[in-house]
């Protein structure tokens, strides 16, 4: 990007010499290291993408090979945008999404706030706390259901002990109103450490001059925390939501293992309802249309999110 | 480190900062436990109702993790008397164990998979990082943000293109193949981490050992590298985490041959139902190793956390 | 030790007998089925046909809830892995139609292997595609079907026996019809059992793969459902949400909402016998192929534990089939040697040994021989039960029908979406647009 004097001499010097000089030119070196990464990116994730892009326009289906396959239009997009369902599997991603994010948010920077406090101990705790995100989510929810069972599990037992409640009286999974927030608590207790790191780089790169200049002026400990803190620490925390966002969009594994989209639809995730329709139904152009449509939304909604984020940290 | 200042909190603040910390982290770990303690339960125990939680530990479990098991009458245990102290455990509840579990293979497999692809992802994105970094590459905003987009696509939804892709090509269900996607998907992590570390490291560097007659190469090997080395650290934490766990490629791409542990650990059965001191095992097995790494590279997990994107 | 020995000389006992094909090569063939009890059976079992021909095995064993998905895409994708296929009974009608599996007729033929020989509800289910017609896709390997298990022990105390016959004016005993399984599973709902809440029945309500459907049809079919007009089978209005259907439906909600142990909203096989196990509940319904291990259990094994078949309804007796046939892959490079593998699996004395290992053979020869009713507690149980099973859509649609009949009927059941009507008449909809695309109508 900026102009050193290594780049000026690799750009006065005449490619077979430099390569004569250095071995290799400073072009190739570069060409060289990026290609690999490049052609991978581009075998196993673009040219997916541009198949799939083709595949939507047909009614092409895997489960038939023979059959003969068509083009229709925009037909599969229609289908998927005028279909109920398909809003309402929006919906539960939405309800997903927004709540993982704010529980997390606000759990993992107030322990990020906490740790930073740098009590004895911290890093003990630090450790134990993060060992949840090493867990496989397809492990986890598969065991949670069983820690949700009302009778056998331990989740109502302990809800009961600590609030008083029949520990027969719910059932987190099998409740209408309960399931959604059954895969929110899952993927809060195992991704908040993910935040709370993220937040705890942030605020340890906060450079205690700052803190220090505020106390001269007679700052409040209040006043401080919205004026240095929260800002500095902003960037950091709108990164954290970009990643846990895109994840949690994409969500398949924990909940699928949890609910499997139930009660009912429920807890449908749009990867779940996807993932219906591409590998059971086998409606893999319909199916096709579907992925499209989804990884423009999430594609969009980050490119929006990045600019406010380069904004924010240009401050 | 840091000497006392006007900025460090009171010792109350830091008692009570303590405090709510480690209670978070006792809840948070209660299910982890569960898990773990389930593990060493009997089948009996570990469905009791209501819930155990002082039992008589066993290592049922991990037995039927490795093996597989057939019912025996009590004449063929009458004949084969058990010899082993698993034997024995199994004979207890009128079983013979007739070989190993496929546990042990799909473990194997998440090793050579996770690992394998960690590695490459790292070398890859080490070298597209710095060529990122510190070259005038065209179009580099726009490469960036296509190697960052591609992390977006959920994976069922790529899943099937790669599935046919995969069956044309003979990746299908093989090692070679798995690690090729996961360093796919995790290389676009892996470079914009590593660009954040990288573009931190001084250029006076590098130009000094241009001019002590160092070739670019060997400046990148010799300079960069060993400063990028928490970066590195950092990243194969992530990369590892990632591939080690990821479930919805392997389900649908992996069987016989290559499949990981994720898709198994769930679904291993018992008599009847399924075998949760197995699965719990399988889980706590499971976690070990990443573990280890983690806890082996955990200085450089909170700069690596930040993903390069934001500087100091 | 021993096994290594018993090996050894079975391998001796190939050399001697000359069992092996003279000339053919020694083959790796791989079988492929569900991950699950009988499956670990069968690797037993083909010790014999390793030893007596040669050939070595592999087993590819998938969970249930991805056997289909995961199945389905090998042999859509025409995939190798498997030489050997025990395939769900529904997916007859889309491998036959596509060409994945081979048929069998001529080689039934030509090794004397007759279908009479086999439970008829298992030939029609396993093996023939057209449904009627005597093509024969498998080899029925595994007969299986719906039915329940209770609490022997519990149903014996005359404290609870006397407040059962206050209450409903009558004993305590094995329901004959729905409505008294109904009452008894109330009875039990919320009683106190040696110092425990229990529950009264745990059923299958799974979302995911099948289970819900599974559990629901074994109520349909009592009521009056039916999958089409007998003379046009694509014709479902008025047969699939008749006002019996309607009424079996409501029936399901209200046995699930009264009866049924808290948070049973997903539940599918393992997750029954979970509660079973543990004493939650006084009624278990399950598939037969968990009957062996209910027997064998330490806490409700043995004598504390009964079988019956699903019991009747207003308008006729069914049970939910279950149960595969095996067959042979059209893809697999080994055809010959998988052949051999079935028509070794065909032999009266395996089939024999197979249901000794706890595998549900479907062979007349065994389930009628004298003993069978009494070699079991629950052999004479699967005999009644076989003898009145149904089974879902065999259809190449099949995966789309049962994903349709699954939403339609959880949302229902256990979500408590709209009414019975609106859940069947949504399913006809659904079915019929299934069958449009397929070019049915």
């Amino acid at each position: 990007m900026s102009d050193t004097a290594i780049d000026r001499i690799a750009r006065r010097t005449p490619p077979h010499i430099a390569r004569r000089v250095r071995g290799l030119s400073d072009r190739a070196i570069a060409w060289i290291f990026i290609t690999p990464t490049i052609l991978l990116l581009l075998a196993v994730n673009i040219f997916p993408l541009i198949w799939t892009v083709w595949l939507s326009f047909t009614n092409y289906r895997a489960n038939r090979p023979g059959a003969e396959v068509q083009w229709v239009g925009l037909q599969n997009y229609q289908r998927i945008l005028g279909n109920p369902e398909t809003w309402q599997s929006m919906q539960a991603t939405a309800h997903f999404l927004l709540w993982t994010l704010a529980l997390q948010v606000a759990i993992g920077f107030a322990l990020a706030w906490l740790i930073n406090a740098r009590f004895r101990g911290s890093d003990l705790w630090t450790t134990i706390i993060v060992l949840p995100m090493m867990l496989s989510p397809a492990v986890v929810g598969n065991f949670w259901t069983f820690l949700y069972q009302p009778q056998i599990g331990i989740f109502n037992s302990v809800v009961a002990f600590l609030t008083g409640a029949d520990p027969a009286g719910f059932s987190m999974i099998g409740d209408v109103r309960l399931a959604p927030w059954a895969i929110v608590i899952v993927d809060t207790w195992m991704w908040t450490p993910f935040v709370m790191l993220i937040c705890l780089a942030g605020l340890r790169s906060i450079p205690p001059s700052i803190y220090e200049a505020a106390e001269c002026d007679r700052a409040s400990k209040w006043r401080q925390f919205w004026t240095i803190t929260l800002p500095m620490v902003l960037p950091f925390l709108m990164l954290a939501v970009l990643f846990r966002g895109i994840e949690n969009f994409k969500m398949f594994d924990l909940v699928v293992q949890l609910t499997g989209g139930g009660p009912g639809s429920t807890t449908e995730l749009t990867s779940i309802n996807l993932k219906r329709e591409a590998f059971e139904k086998w409606r893999t152009g319909f199916a096709s249309a579907y992925a499209v449509i989804l990884f423009v939304t999430v594609f969009g909604l980050a490119s929006i999110y990045v600019k406010a984020l380069n904004r924010v940290k240009a401050r | 480190m840091s000497g006392y200042s006007i900025t460090e909190p009171s010792r109350r603040t830091k008692w009570l900062a303590g405090v709510l910390v480690a209670a978070y982290a006792v809840i948070t770990l209660i299910p982890l436990l569960w898990i773990i303690a389930t593990g060493f339960k009997s089948n009996t125990d570990a469905i009791a109702y209501p819930p155990k939680v002082v039992f008589t530990p066993t290592l049922e479990g991990y037995v039927n993790l490795f093996t597989v098991q057939n019912r025996a009458t009590p004449a063929q245990l009458a004949e084969n008397p058990p010899e082993t102290w698993y034997d024995r455990i199994v004979a207890d509840r009128g079983m013979v164990i007739s070989g190993p579990s496929r546990f042990g293979e799909r473990f194997i497999n998440s090793v050579i998979i996770g690992f394998g692809s960690t590695f490459l992802s790292v070398l890859l994105g080490t070298l597209a990082a710095y060529a990122f970094s510190r070259y005038r590459v065209p179009l580099k905003d726009d490469l960036l943000f296509f190697i960052l987009s591609t992390r977006m696509m959920p994976p069922i939804a790529v899943a099937i293109p790669i599935f046919l892709m995969f069956r044309w090509a003979g990746l299908s269900d093989t090692h070679a193949g798995m690690i090729l996607l996961y360093t796919a998907v995790n290389l676009s992590l892996a470079v914009w981490l590593l660009k954040g570390f990288i573009d931190e490291i001084p250029r006076e560097y590098e130009e000094a050992a241009l001019i002590d007659g160092y070739t670019r190469f060997q400046a990148f090997v010799k300079i960069v590298l060993p400063q990028a080395a928490t970066g590195i650290a950092s990243t194969a934490i992530f990369c590892l985490i990632f591939a080690w766990n990821e479930y919805a490629f392997a389900v649908l791409l992996t069987s016989g041959t290559a499949q990981t542990a994720p898709p198994f650990i769930p679904t291993i059965i018992g008599v009847g139902g399924r075998d949760w001191p197995a699965v719990a095992a399988g889980a706590t097995l499971f976690l070990v190793p990443v573990m280890v790494f983690t806890i082996l590279l955990r200085r450089h997990l909170l700069r690596g956390i930040t993903f390069g994107a934001v500087r100091k | 030790m021993t096994r290594r020995t018993r090996l050894l000389a079975a391998s001796a006992l190939v050399g001697l007998s000359g069992l092996a094909a003279p000339g053919a090569q020694a083959a790796n063939l791989t079988l492929c089925w569900a991950a699950w009890d009988p499956a670990n059976a069968l690797i037993e079992l083909s010790r014999d046909f390793e030893a007596k021909t040669g050939h070595t095995m592999r087993f590819e064993f998938v969970p249930w809830p991805n056997f289909a998905d995961r199945m389905l895409n090998e042999l859509n994708s025409r995939g190798q892995l498997c030489d050997l296929m025990i395939g769900d009974s529904q997916w007859i009608g889309l491998a036959a139609e596509s060409g994945h599996y081979v048929q069998l007729n001529d080689f039934f033929a030509a090794q004397g292997i007759s279908m009479d020989a086999f439970i008829p509800a298992t030939v029609t289910g396993y093996a023939e595609w057209p449904k009627g017609t005597p093509n024969y896709w498998a080899l029925p390997a595994f007969a299986d079907v719906v039915g329940w298990t209770y609490r022997k022990d519990w149903f014996a105390r005359p404290e609870l026996q006397a407040a059962f016959r206050e209450k409903y004016g009558r004993d305590l005993a094995v329901p004959a019809t729905l409505a008294e399984l109904k009452d008894i599973a109330e009875f039990f709902q919320g009683r106190e059992i040696d110092g425990r809440t229990v529950y009264g029945a745990a059923i299958y309500t799974e979302r995911g793969s099948e289970g819900i459907t599974m559990g629901v049809t074994n109520v349909l079919y009592n009521y009056g459902f039916q999958y089409g007009n007998p003379e046009n089978p694509y014709e479902l209005e008025g047969f699939v949400n008749s006002p019996g259907a309607v009424a079996g439906l409501e029936f399901y909600k209200a046995l699930y909402d009264c009866c049924t142990p808290p948070g049973s909203s997903d539940w599918y096989m393992s997750e029954t016998i979970d509660a079973f196990r543990s004493g939650q509940v006084a009624l278990q319904m399950n598939f037969a192929f968990i009957w062996p291990g209910v027997d064998k259990d330490p806490n409700v094994g043995g004598d504390r534990s009964g079988y019956f078949p699903n019991p009747a309804g207003p308008a006729g007796h069914f049970a939910q089939l279950g149960g595969q046939g095996i067959s042979v892959v059209s893809y697999s490079q080994n055809r010959d040697a998988a052949l051999e593998y079935i028509a070794w699996f065909a032999q009266p004395e395996i089939q024999q040994r197979w249901w000794e290992l706890g595998g549900f053979s479907a062979l007349n020869a065994v389930v009628g021989a004298p003993g069978f009713a009494a070699s079991q507690p629950y052999a004479q149980t699967f005999l009644d039960s076989m003898a009145i099973v149904k089974d879902f859509w065999a259809e190449p649609t099949y995966a789309e029908l049962m994903l349709a009949m699954q939403n339609r009927v959880h949302r229902y059941v256990v979500a408590g979406e709209g009414t019975a009507k609106e859940a069947l008449d949504a399913l006809v909809r659904d079915w019929t647009e299934i069958f449009a695309d397929d070019g049915k109508l």
